[in-house]
């Protein structure tokens, strides 16, 4: 839309003028940090390092690993989440703004069952046994939920204007955020502890067993997806109606149970994401989804929505770029408290990306109505 | 709700009525799912606490307490629901008749049978680990204080009970209808209002009324409930519907004729807002005070979200930065520049930055997807946030320890507004209210307004008439920034400090719910929902009438929000246009219907009657 | 600007036109609407520095029953035959600070119920009202409490933030504020005889002044610990700012260095980026005062992180609590606070200890206080219930309450023996014991209560 109206118009208006200035601007921001970030890790008493930020003191390489890996396991957990934005975005065309919510559910679902199997003591004795029951319990719960909204609050709201859908989804974010709270309390609420092997770091590249753990689950769970949906019928069909909905009804495929099976999907991804959350950071509150829920929509913007594997890298990127930036751009420009600014970084990763590259990194695979 | 559509302008264009349905033939997977939704909708709100919560608060003293009046509701609607028909073209709808009392009744059973249950498994298992609301407080309370097989049976009495009486309810003919109605609003009304009622009687030196109306400590005594009823019973005879045919009529209205009704309601509304609170106490000009910085804020976002159709969630920010900036130029501690400018003055560089901050914002975000708009608004009110949080710029404002010490605003010497005198606070609101509703009232009708009706309603063809669009956006961006940075600049001066805890991103959704409850696009409907859903429920942190109700209003405010989508999209107080807009579909496939209906009829085939004579 | 003169060049000369004219009719309106008020003037707020002059500390045991104080400047509150005393309660009670809140608010009910009646006449608290620990929140409460002109004194607030907006209200009203949880110096002094940007005549506290704990810590850190650098870590909250900041002053001028202070978002889980800035100073010490669930993150990941495997933590009240305490990656970590051992304490004017208010407690409420200043909570609402004591006499089976009268008695207090240990009031409203403790965490479910009382380092100035 964007890119084919300015083709048509030469002329450029002032606000082209503005957004070309805010590009360049961007951009030297970031290239000004990263030099000074360089210069810093150069020698601290390097003068544009100095000029920069006068405090400067640089990171240790083991430092800038830590960085890396917990920027890849977020944001491996943000890809998990994202692709189920992405899959109900590329199917029906709206954003399921509360799809971060069902993440939040399958986190406290995993709360609930844990704590139960560590009260009757399996958790301690059968760990790995525990850990597959907690994640198939999650997955079924969280499919379930994301079903039923789609039954509730979105099935009956097809063809109507695209911004009702979207409103919709944030009254179903803000229900399921706050029937958390009433149900079960607004405090924090513990994961039972997890075995040492998952805390300690280990020899390869000295990283926790948790996160490498994150890493592996989120890859492996990756490939099942998009093996179901390349390789299996069904799959098949979720492509079809995502490319056309009307021809694939057309074509004897049954639309309202293939956009059941997206929603599924969805949220079986994302009560994955909510498990190794759980399994992370050991703890759960009701507002666990929103930001995460948020940041994994930008993930699935930046990496292009519609495209699964976009989905994940754009996880990845966000992931990466939220815990790096502070430190890497903030920082060595002389901004102090950085770690403060990571939500706003990983939002100005979002604009940074529209604005240089509307449709993503990868492009965007659009309903055929959004695609005129 | 329909007056557009030309079937439902007369006066009993009904569909023609069948004899009613045997009392004992009913869709029995109706009536087992529409119970079984409802008891789970039961057992979530006694879960969730309501009921316990809201016992403290009486309706009608000493039977009725808030809390099982939410007890009580499901049952009815789902018994009265129950009896609902699907009016199909054509189809004779069915008189009601004793088959509805008794699927209310049927369908109330069950709805009670989820409490019964729920009463037995908190007798038998201890759910209180996940469950915070598992506990014997919520037991006493299902029981009465009495044992568990109690509970068991007096809820599947009370289910059972209510539905029936929704169905009765069915039975009624439209006239005992709207009485019914309207005796139980005026009792409920009167209970939710108690405070505002208190206190605007005790200015009008009207205790002894008031004192007669509710018990001392709270909720309406009743003796004085039953009389209540009885005189608004009266009064909805009397009336026979003199008010929805004035209504009606006003709706009708044409050309000078309305303009002539309209100035009127006008002028009266205004009188009564000028003078009422002059005889109100703080509590009542408190709570006009914040539903009138919501009206503020709801109008900006109108103008946005209703007139041009961009939905911005990150509206807080133009609240945020109106704030700020007022501090800022008007707080002699304000950190890095204190120009300590008096309250007008710095209004109008407040109203230049955040224009130019709405350009800023707006500029980036105005090409976008809709959608894509949605989130990325958020994370630039986010990021606005976060700034006036950091530390990096807590040299400017503060940071988390915020601007205090604000001074009041000085209006050119002759008063001071501030948080201690809450009614010069609400007539300063007023004042900037009605600029607003002037300005949004103006633009709904100008040349751009059009130009943003036909932008909201298909950019392609707006751009194709010659709009240039990204420019109308813009200016809407603009529009709607510079109206919420009155109440931003309002709010800094009323609470006289800022902290950056006042403009999460929850009081965007909050406004969000104010504008579509009410009726997006419409100024009167904007105004309405601030004033039911602040007013009433409570703003994102301003208690409201109900304020018992804090710890669930974002909960119903969730809710309400897919209701209102799924059920009514254009909300409280619909505009014409935007109702017409949204219900396209629905029309086009009515004219057809009626269409088709016209051709069988032509061909004299057997069919039922028409519904509808053209 | 130049970009709207662009805008309106375009064809949208009307848009702008409307919305000046709109402009310029909203100033005329301004001039108009709002002169029609009549009350004249706000009453003036009452001068910062009319602190009184400190009356003779009333011994305890003495009764001024026969000798209300005050002169009766802000006016008398009568409270008929069969009518209560009125008083309120304010207190974050919702959301993720009603741990903090929710304890003082009850103690309150329950200090009322200890004290019984005052000279024949009934205590009424009302229901307790929230302040949602935010500044409009706590407004919008206490224009709901001073719209009562009945109420004598409010308890409260739980938030600094709340009472830098209520207590001018609450205060100008000529009621008091006492509260039990709010650290900030703003609110009263900088402890050297300034009074604070926020303080109000007529606010009192029984918590501690933030300036104690920061000076507390940094002693224990610097002088027992012997480290010469620290960093801090705060979440945004005024509060834990306050303290973090409180913090890293002192430790400067101890003669230490902070090698870093920043900041996290409070959902904010993944703490590696903050800890990694904060180990880029290899810190010996990190303090983070902050709440849980952000100090479970940091406990657990900062070992972790390279550059911080030995740093020792430090964390402060908000995490002192019987749910931090058990975490096995807490244990060994320090804690500042109030002195918590109040066990042997009584309260000289209900005759109350620490063990019957939790027996009372758990009675009541089926649980443990979940944060530790239920107990200034307690003392802050008895001290109260005594101030109307001490300013009231029965007239004519009418109970006359002197305003200026409690006020006189609360800054006149000294030596009182409460639950927290011996409160005098200064001149700014400090009433609460000065003494901070630190204690380290043994470790463990069963240890809580052994962890409170393993007092390692403890200050009083």
């Amino acid at each position: 839309m964007s890119r084919r109206a300015r083709s048509r118009k030469a002329p450029r208006t002032g606000v082209d003028w503005f957004l070309t200035f805010l590009r360049v601007a961007a951009l030297t921001v970031v290239a000004v940090g990263l030099l000074a970030f360089i210069a810093q890790e150069i020698s601290t008493d390097n003068p544009f390092a100095r000029w920069a930020n006068p405090d400067a003191t640089g990171l240790t390489g083991a430092q800038f690993r830590g960085l890396i890996v917990s920027g890849i396991a977020q944001g491996a957990m943000y890809g998990l989440i994202a692709l189920g934005y992405s899959m109900v975005y590329g199917v029906l065309g709206f954003i399921n703004f509360a799809h971060g919510e069902v993440f939040m559910v399958g986190a406290m679902t995993g709360m609930i069952t844990s704590n139960k199997l560590a009260d009757a003591g399996y958790w301690e004795s059968n760990f790995i046994g525990s850990l597959v029951l907690i994640v198939v319990v999650s997955v079924i719960v969280c499919s379930l939920t994301a079903v039923i909204m789609e039954r509730v609050a979105y099935r009956p709201l097809r063809g109507s204007p695209r911004l009702i859908p979207l409103i919709t989804s944030i009254g179903v974010s803000f229900f399921l955020q706050n029937a958390s709270v009433v149900l079960l309390g607004p405090a924090a609420k513990a994961y039972p502890d997890v075995p040492d092997w998952l805390k300690s770091k280990h020899t390869f590249l000295g990283i926790e067993g948790a996160r490498i753990l994150v890493i592996l689950v989120a890859a492996a769970s990756m490939i099942c997806l998009w093996y179901l949906v390349e390789r299996t019928k069904s799959g098949r069909a979720m492509r079809a109606v995502a490319e056309d909905a009307e021809i694939a009804e057309l074509m004897g495929i049954d639309v309202n149970r293939t956009i059941v099976k997206v929603f599924a999907l969805g949220g079986a991804m994302a009560g994955m994401a909510g498990i190794l959350w759980g399994i992370l950071f050991r703890s759960v509150i009701h507002t666990t989804g929103f930001l995460p829920g948020i940041k994994a929509f930008s993930a699935a913007v930046v990496g292009g929505i519609g495209h699964l594997g976009g989905a994940m890298a754009g996880g990845l990127s966000i992931g990466v770029a939220e815990s790096v930036g502070p430190l890497l751009i903030l920082e060595p420009l002389g901004v102090s408290g950085v770690s403060q600014l990571r939500d706003a970084v990983a939002f100005a990763v979002l604009i940074g990306v529209l604005l240089l590259r509307p449709s993503g990194l990868f492009g965007e695979r659009l309903p055929s109505e959004d695609r005129t | 709700m329909n007056t557009t559509l030309p079937p439902t302008t007369g006066p009993q264009p009904e569909a023609p009525r069948a004899a009613p349905r045997p009392a004992f033939t009913h869709d029995w997977r109706r009536i087992a799912r529409m119970g079984s939704v409802a008891a789970f909708g039961q057992v979530f709100i006694a879960l969730s606490n309501m009921p316990v919560r809201l016992d403290e608060r009486l309706i009608v003293k000493p039977v009725l307490s808030l809390g099982y009046l939410v007890l009580l509701i499901l049952p009815f609607a789902a018994g009265y629901r129950q009896g609902h028909q699907i009016k199909r073209e054509n189809m004779p709808v069915c008189a009601p008749g004793p088959n509805e009392v008794v699927g209310g009744f049927l369908c109330g059973l069950i709805t009670g049978g989820g409490l019964s249950l729920l009463a037995v498994l908190v007798t038998h298992f201890d759910l209180r680990e996940p469950l915070v609301n598992w506990s014997p407080v919520l037991l006493d309370l299902l029981s009465f204080s009495n044992e568990m097989w109690f509970a068991v049976v007096i809820w599947l009495a009370i289910g059972a009970g209510m539905g029936a009486a929704g169905g009765v309810l069915r039975l009624l003919g439209p006239k005992s209808h709207r009485v019914v109605v309207t005796m139980a609003l005026a009792v409920a009304g009167a209970a939710v209002l108690e405070s505002l009622v208190v206190d605007v009687a005790e200015g009008l030196g009207l205790e002894p009324l008031t004192d007669r109306l509710y018990a001392p400590r709270g909720g309406v005594a009743w003796p004085s409930a039953l009389g209540l009823a009885a005189v608004s019973g009266l009064l909805a005879v009397l009336g026979r519907g003199r008010f929805r045919q004035a209504r009606v009529r006003h709706a009708q209205m044409e050309g000078a004729q309305r303009t002539r009704a309209n100035l009127g309601l006008i002028i009266a509304t205004a009188a009564v807002l000028i003078v009422l609170p002059l005889f109100a106490g703080k509590l009542t000009n408190e709570l006009l005070a914040n539903v009138g910085l919501f009206v503020l804020l709801a109008l900006g976002l109108n103008v946005v979200v209703g007139l041009a159709g961009i939905l911005d969630l990150g509206y807080v920010a133009f609240f945020a930065v109106g704030s700020y900036t007022a501090a800022v130029l008007t707080a002699a501690t304000s950190p890095k520049i204190a120009p300590e400018m008096p309250w007008l003055v710095a209004l109008i560089v407040v109203v230049i930055i955040t224009g130019l901050v709405g350009l800023f914002i707006g500029a980036p975000v105005i090409r976008m997807r809709g959608d894509y708009l949605a989130i990325v608004t958020l994370g630039f009110g986010e990021i606005i946030r976060l700034l006036f949080l950091s530390d990096w710029l807590s040299g400017w404002f503060g940071g988390s320890q915020g601007i205090t010490k604000i001074p009041g605003a000085g209006i050119f010497g002759i008063t001071e507004v501030s948080g201690t005198d809450p009614r010069r606070v609400f007539y300063l609101v007023l004042a900037f209210c009605v600029v607003a509703i002037y300005i949004s009232w103006r633009l709904e009708r100008s040349r751009l307004g059009r130009a943003w009706m036909a932008v909201r309603e298909d950019e392609t063809v707006a751009e194709a008439m010659g709009i240039n669009t990204v420019n109308v956006k813009l200016l809407a961006f603009v529009v709607g920034a510079v109206l919420g940075s009155f109440s931003g600049a309002i709010f800094a001066a009323k609470v006289g400090s800022v902290f950056p805890a006042s403009f999460l991103i929850l009081v965007s959704i909050v406004i969000l719910v104010v504008v579509i409850f009410g009726g997006m696009g419409n100024i009167i409907g904007v105004i309405a929902g601030s004033a039911v859903l602040i007013g009433v429920l409570g703003g994102p942190k301003q208690p409201g009438l109900l304020a018992e109700f804090s710890e669930f209003k974002l909960l119903i405010y969730g809710a309400l929000l897919i209701w209102m989508m799924l059920a009514r999209p254009e909300g409280l107080i619909p505009s014409v246009r935007r109702t017409r807009e949204l219900r396209q579909q629905e029309m086009a496939q009515d004219a057809w219907l009626r269409g088709q209906v016209d051709d069988d009829d032509a061909g004299g085939a057997d069919g039922p009657r028409p519904a509808v004579q053209p | 600007m130049n970009r709207m003169g662009h805008l309106t060049k375009s064809g949208k000369r009307r848009g702008a036109f409307s919305l000046f004219v709109s402009l310029l009719a909203m100033l005329s309106l301004l001039a108009t609407s709002c002169g029609d008020d009549d009350d004249g003037g706000a009453t003036e707020a009452p001068a910062p520095t009319a602190a009184p002059e400190t009356t003779e500390a009333p011994a305890p045991t003495a009764d001024p029953r026969g000798d209300p104080m005050g002169d009766g400047s802000l006016g008398i509150v009568e409270v008929e035959a069969g009518d209560a005393i009125q008083i309120r309660s304010l207190q974050a009670i919702t959301g993720d600070v009603g741990a903090f809140g929710l304890p003082i608010d009850r103690a309150a009910y329950i200090a009322v119920d200890d004290y019984g009646q005052i000279k024949g006449f009934d205590v009424d608290l009302g229901a307790s009202l929230d302040d949602l620990c935010s500044n409009d929140g706590g407004q919008a409460a206490a224009q709901i409490i001073v719209a009562d002109e009945d109420v004598v004194g409010v308890l409260g607030t739980s938030c600094s933030g709340a009472a830098v907006a209520a207590a001018p209200l609450i205060t100008n009203a000529g009621m008091v504020l006492i509260s039990g949880g709010n650290t900030s110096p703003a609110l009263t002094s900088d402890l050297a005889g300034n009074a604070g940007l926020n303080h109000s005549v007529g606010y009192y506290r029984t918590a501690h002044n933030d300036l104690y704990q920061g000076a507390a810590m940094a002693k224990f850190v610097f002088g027992e610990l012997g480290f010469t650098t620290a960093a801090a870590i705060h979440d945004g909250d005024p509060y834990t700012q306050g303290l973090a900041q409180a913090f890293a002053d002192a430790f400067e001028a101890e003669g230490g260095t902070v090698t870093g202070f920043s900041a996290i978002n409070k959902d904010d889980t993944d703490m590696v980026p903050v800890l990694t800035e904060m180990a880029t100073g290899t810190p010996e010490a990190l303090f983070f005062p902050i709440f849980q669930p952000a100090g479970d993150f940091i406990a657990d990941q900062a070992p972790g992180v390279s550059g911080l495997e030995d740093t020792v933590l430090l964390a402060a009240d908000g995490l002192l609590n019987a749910n931090y305490l058990p975490l096995p990656q807490t244990t060994g970590m320090y804690f500042s606070g109030p002195d918590q051992r109040f066990g042997e304490n009584v309260n000289q004017s209900t005759g109350k200890t620490a063990t019957d208010f939790t027996t009372a407690y758990d009675e009541r409420y089926g649980e443990v206080p979940s944060s530790a200043f239920w107990a200034h909570g307690y003392d802050a609402a008895v001290l109260l219930l005594d101030a109307i004591d001490a300013a009231s006499w029965v007239e004519d089976g009418t109970l006359m309450i002197d305003r200026q009268g409690v006020r006189d008695y609360l800054y006149g207090l000294r030596g009182y023996r409460g639950m927290i240990g011996t409160l005098n009031c200064d001149d700014f409203g400090d009433c609460g014991s000065s003494k901070i403790t630190v204690v380290q965490n043994i470790g463990g479910e069963d240890n809580v209560e052994a962890s409170l009382n393993n007092v390692v380092y403890s200050y009083e100035p």
